[in-house]
């Protein structure tokens, strides 16, 4: 494999890092924030100057090579070595890296952006403001080299960064104890998805070594990927119950297990329960970490190994099975939400079980594509609810809200864009990307069940439309719930929210066009492969082929938005024409209503049948129990007592004390031991 | 004659490093003698200078060591009882250098951090730090099992001092404990000891007796444990030799269940004391293991070591569970320990070059993490005098730059990428991974738990509101303060982005004790034909140690 080394890769991820550094310690050391031109120079020109780089290095990747030799290799030392085992650090920049290094730098620096608004009024003697920046450049620095890391262990080491940045953030208003606990239970279930991408990662090095090539990079791996396809490993008895048993390929177990993790930082099924609560973050963390860029991490990690993926169908079908029941699950609950984040934030849930189910079917091009699109829509709905709730004076809940429209048009025609976006209106960029992963389902013969995953897909969509426009109409339209004093108050927002919203809903309105699907482009502007992205990205994926003529194309896509128009007007008649119904419908569904309502009651499953229980066999049995009782009453206390009480009475001439009782007694034993096992041979 | 003493130190450096410290006590010593009154500020100067000065000559150790030697470095040998093949015998290889150097790194800052902590009997306070000190580098450092045992003892009792007359209300009860459990450990040992010369003896009775256990050139004799063979009296298996040494070690680890002093030991400790129980007493425990377990029992060894993994994996998983439900801010932080040095004996009986290696770095890194973890916990301590989680709430808010340390260090002890924790444990769960891909299933969830202990604790101490007026007036670090937790942190990024330094010089050491541990194998995989005919172990047992 030709690679070309290329030394200026390792700053785009560094930059952001100098810029946390520099305003963290700023901060431990001299404990007064920096002046906040400062602040907002160094917080924003960082990830700027990132984006900037990354443009010219993905320029230069994509125009001075040809297909097929578009790797950048930078390689700064051995970071982790051990026998056979070396994890290099050393960044790669290859098409899938470049799409998302854009992705995260350029929606990053515009987020960054509107954070220079939205956290203004953050109390100056809390620090909070370069707090905030120093936190946000430390997770764009994480997420750059998860998506740039050349191997498995260096991408574990930005999965875990953008987690603790995740942490931080959520908890950043730690002085509410609800904030804090939202920001813990992330980082543990994300914890918990981190068991099984260890075991992945040692499975697969295991494996490449007895194939006698060491190694986790990605470009070896997929090299040697053969040698290891045909290893399997046998499954113990008590999991009779798993299809394919006794016997699994090793590459799908190794597959399972990575998907584990991708399922904790992705929030999948059933490890999702944490991205609803990490709505406590401010909203511009939520528009970046928990929408357009951390989360989509287990797609891009999925979309990475896709040489694994591609020889392990077992996995690849638990991927898009996953995926699509956590796409429906997550659109469900997201209908009758009130808070407008968590409303976002059960469709970012959903989104990503979208991209889930393009790279279950294998297509790994699509899953990107959406991802991409779907960090322009989401950032963009993000934001704008950000600047809805700063308007309402930190109110989240629709049902207060209302005819926004008319004291924020700005922000009410972006988050219009975003809700068309998403709900794959044509010819936004939702409508593409989304088209793509139904048709790869659709077409994903080989993926059992794929009919029935391509419905989901579809009502999916149709749901999706219905909650969008639910919330759309509920925030904006109609006569204002509000307060009267509130009322009076609301105000549009300053340039430096507006201008972000202005340029990502430009991104979510063309952003599909890179990605123009090859039917769309002969049909309408005669070109014959318009779908750049898919074949740019396909160099680095290892993409499933499927061909479906363009005129059943046309029809499916069709009966997407079809489906889709009909869940958006579904909502107009009930949020807009006939409002009255509302109350009359959700109380002829009670108990339905109530279950979704409750989100189907899984954290409180959760609390009964994991976490209470730990805690009480914890603390009753393990600690009070054995560790009190036992060891130390009956052992050690007993021990002694015993030793007291020979002492006391059978050897009256050691007398001086509790301590050489025991010295004496212990002398006494090991004499007789020695004696014993040297003397009576 | 000061040109005549450097010229010694600079030959016989080990014996300096591990003198150092108490025999400088005698200039203070005969100061007073001839009538010159230092003040407490004095002695703790003086204290801090010399143990400087310690560190340094650890540095200096680090610096002369040949990373591309597999054997004893800077081996000191002279007569001590010779008759009896007592010898003062000191040497350094890859294993016990990094434990060398942070023994001495700790000591300096546990004077800086317990500055203002000490106010009774300071004097005394030195001298038992310093004969811990002594003890402590004298147990790595010696070569002879006699000089090893007496050290190993020697350090008992300064530490036995130190919690009992600086701890808290209830170190009586924790004293008494720590000293029966180390105790019977150490007997246990002492009969050991005995017993191997004694087979030694027995088996070749021509040579003189030594507690030597690694070869001197020129010297005679190095302890070795006898093979076993059909026909031999039972307790002449090294299996049992083996039990008398790993209880002892397995009590100073500790290993579940001989782990119930150590809770109590470290609450009424003071910080000097529970940083240096933590950071160093605990790893002579591990340390022992890989040092004498391993080379004098291999056979023993590779027949138990599935065994201890297990064990291990209980105590990781025991360890976290408990702390999980401690209210008591250093009694979780101990159980976490316990919950650590698992993975440490995890990896060391993995019995392969990552495992080997992740354990004698995750030794260090628990030294470093755990003993800030208890350093930074003193400093809240001498604030508020309280230990209880329950009465702390909202700290960020008061003490954001305290936070950021204890944020940091946390993350290092649960073991985030890029910080030392991560390596070691990764390390060792890799090199496990090879042996026994379930214990390692059941192993990483002690991972799981890890983040859970302590974010609980960090999200109660430091998150929510201010409940108590108390934790109102909090001040933040003092520069002195923030001068040891830097120091802290500092070898936590050092070890996590670039372990290099740490893990290659212990490659040639590690291998060196693999490749003994093979031969070995293969000693036990002839020994096992004989015992069960067919030999139905032997090629699992050369798969263990085929990993080098």
């Amino acid at each position: 494999m030709l690679e070309h080394v290329n030394e200026t890769i390792r700053w785009i991820p560094l930059l952001p890092l100098m810029g946390a550094l520099v305003s963290g310690l700023w901060l431990i050391f001299a404990r007064q924030e920096l002046p906040r031109p400062l602040v907002i120079g160094l917080g924003c020109g960082a990830p700027m100057l990132s984006f900037a780089l990354s443009v010219r290095e993905v320029f230069r990747l994509a125009t001075a090579f040809p297909a097929g030799e578009r790797f950048f290799i930078d390689n700064l030392y051995t970071w982790i070595s051990a026998g056979d085992f070396h994890a290099e650090l050393s960044f790669l920049l290859d098409p899938l890296s470049a799409v998302m290094i854009l992705v995260v730098t350029g929606v990053g620096s515009l987020i960054h952006i509107y954070s220079v608004g939205y956290m203004r009024e953050d109390h100056r003697d809390d620090r909070g403001f370069q707090r905030f920046f120093c936190y946000l450049n430390l997770f764009t620095f994480a997420m750059l080299v998860l998506v740039l890391g050349d191997n498995l262990l260096v991408l574990f080491v930005g999965w875990e960064g953008v987690g603790l940045c995740s942490y931080l953030l959520i908890g950043f208003w730690y002085l509410d104890d609800h904030n804090a606990m939202c920001g813990q239970k992330a980082f543990i279930v994300n914890r918990i998805g981190d068991f099984g991408f260890l075991l992945g990662i040692f499975l697969l090095f295991w494996a490449f070594f007895e194939a006698g090539h060491p190694t986790i990079e990605f470009y070896a791996m997929r090299e040697h990927v053969g040698l290891v396809a045909e290893r399997t490993v046998t499954l113990p008895a008590w999991l009779g119950f798993l299809p394919g048993f006794p016997t699994w390929t090793l590459l799908t177990l190794a597959g399972l297990c990575l998907f584990v993790g991708a399922c904790g930082k992705s929030a999948q099924l059933p490890l999702y329960v944490w991205l609803p609560d990490a709505m406590a973050g401010p909203t511009p963390v939520s528009a970046l970490i928990h929408a357009a860029t951390m989360v989509t991490a287990g797609v891009y990690m999925v979309c990475r190994l896709s040489f694994v993926y591609s020889l392990a169908p077992g996995a690849s079908a638990t991927i898009a099975w996953v995926g699509g029941l956590t796409a429906i699950f997550a659109a469900t609950i997201a209908i009758c939400q009130k808070d407008i984040k968590k409303i976002l934030a059960y469709s970012t849930v959903s989104q990503l079980g979208y991209m889930f189910l393009a790279a279950g079917v294998g297509s790994y091009s699509a899953a990107m594509f959406h991802l991409m699109t779907h960090a322009f829509f989401k950032a963009l709905l993000f934001l704008g609810a950000g600047a809805v709730i700063f308007g309402m004076q930190h109110e989240q809940n629709i049902e207060k809200m209302g005819g926004l429209r008319r004291y924020m048009p700005w922000t009410h025609w972006t988050f219009l864009i975003g809700v068309l976006a998403i709900s794959g209106a044509p010819p936004l960029s939702g409508f593409f990307s989304k088209d793509e992963i139904l048709l790869g389902v659709y077409a994903a013969h080989a993926m059992p069940g794929h009919m029935a995953l391509w419905w989901i897909g579809l009502v999916t969509a149709g749901l999706t439309a219905f909650y969008m426009f639910r919330l759309y109409f509920l925030t904006f339209s109609g006569a204002s719930r509000a307060p009267m004093q509130l009322q009076t108050r609301i105000r549009e927002q300053p340039v430096v929210i507006l201008m972000p919203l202005f340029l990502l809903a430009g991104l979510a309105i063309v952003g599909g066009l890179v990605g123009l699907p090859d039917a769309y482009g002969e049909a309408l502007f005669s070109l014959p492969s318009s779908n750049s992205l898919h074949y740019f990205l396909d160099e680095s994926v290892v993409s499933a082929t499927h061909v479906v003529p363009p005129a059943r194309e046309f029809a499916l896509a069709g009966l997407a938005v079809l489906i889709a128009a009909g869940g958006a007007f579904f909502a107009v008649f009930l949020y807009y024409y006939r409002t009255d119904l509302v109350p009359r419908v959700t109380a002829a569904l009670r108990p339905l209503y109530q279950l979704v309502w409750r989100k189907y009651y899984v954290d409180e499953l959760y609390s009964l049948a994991v976490v209470r229980p730990l805690v009480r066999i914890s603390d009753a049995f393990l600690y009070r129990t054995i560790d009190v009782r036992m060891i130390d009453r009956l052992g050690v206390d007993g021990t002694a007592g015993f030793v007291r009480g020979v002492a006391d009475r059978g050897l009256k001439l050691v007398q001086t004390g509790l301590m050489q009782s025991y010295v004496f007694v212990m002398l006494l034993g090991s004499v007789l031991l020695i004696a014993y096992l040297v003397g009576g041979l | 004659m000061i040109e005549g003493t450097l010229a010694w130190i600079n030959s016989h450096l080990l014996t300096a490093v591990i003198f150092l410290p108490i025999v400088s006590l005698l200039v203070p010593m005969l100061l007073e003698l001839f009538g010159w009154r230092l003040s407490a500020t004095t002695w703790k100067l003086f204290a801090l200078i010399v143990s400087g000065v310690g560190f340094g000559l650890a540095l200096e150790v680090w610096d002369r060591f040949d990373a591309s030697v597999g054997s004893m470095q800077m081996v000191e040998r002279g007569g001590w009882i010779p008759d009896y093949g007592i010898h003062y015998y000191v040497g350094v290889d890859g294993i016990s250098l990094f434990l060398v150097v942070l023994t001495a790194f700790l000591l300096p800052v546990i004077f800086v951090a317990s500055w203002n902590e000490i106010t009774k009997r300071v004097k005394q306070y030195i001298f038992f730090m310093m004969a811990l000190q002594s003890g402590m580098l004298g147990a790595f450092l010696s070569l002879n099992l006699f000089l090893f045992y007496v050290f190993w003892e020697v350090m008992l009792i300064p530490m036995y001092f130190v919690i009992g007359i600086w701890g808290g209300p209830r170190k009586l009860y924790a004293t008494v404990k720590f000293f029966i459990y180390t105790m019977v450990g150490s007997l246990l040992m002492l009969v050991g000891i005995l017993v191997l010369v004694y087979l030694h003896y027995q088996q070749f009775p021509g040579d003189p007796i030594t507690f030597d256990y690694i070869g001197f050139a020129g010297a005679s004799g190095i302890i070795d444990t006898p093979i076993p063979t059909e026909g031999q009296p039972w307790w002449q298996n090294q299996v049992w030799l083996f039990l008398l040494f790993g209880v002892s070690f397995a009590i100073k680890v500790p290993l579940v269940p001989f782990h119930t002093w150590l809770p109590d030991a470290h609450v009424e400790a003071p910080t000097a004391g529970s940083v240096m129980l933590a950071g160093v007493l605990l790893k002579l425990g591990t340390y022992g293991f890989i040092r004498y377990s391993l080379p004098l029992f291999p056979i023993a060894t590779i027949q138990l070591a599935p065994w201890i993994m297990w064990l291990a994996i209980i105590g990781i998983i025991y360890g976290a569970l408990v702390a999980m439900v401690q209210s008591d801010v250093k009694k979780l932080v101990a159980y976490s320990s316990v919950s650590h040095l698992g993975f440490v004996i995890l990896g060391l009986f993995a019995l392969n070059l990552q495992g080997l290696e992740g354990a004698v770095l995750q030794m260090v890194n628990h030294g470093i993490s755990t003993g800030a973890l208890f350093l930074l916990i003193g400093m809240l301590y001498e604030r508020r005098h309280v230990r209880e989680i329950s009465e702390f709430g909202g700290l960020a808010r008061v003490m954001p730059v305290f936070t950021v340390f204890f944020l940091i260090t946390t993350m290092s002890s649960i073991g985030l990428p890029a910080l030392n924790g991560f390596v070691g444990e990764f390390l060792i769960l890799l090199g496990t991974f090879a042996v026994s891909p379930i214990k390692v299933v059941f192993a990483i969830s002690g991972v799981v738990l890890s983040a859970v202990y302590m974010l609980w604790m960090v999200r109660r101490v430091f998150f929510g509101p201010l409940v108590h007026d108390a934790n109102r007036k909090l001040l933040d670090l003092s520069l002195r303060e923030k001068l040891v937790a830097t120091a802290m942190v500092v070898p936590m990024i050092w070890i996590g982005i670039y372990p290099a330094t740490f893990l290659r010089p212990m490659d040639r050491s590690v291998s060196a004790l693999l490749r003994k541990m093979e031969t070995r194998g293969a000693d036990l995989a002839a020994y096992q034909r004989v015992e069960s005919g067919a030999g139905k172990k032997s090629a699992k047992v050369s798969r263990t140690v085929a990993d080098e």
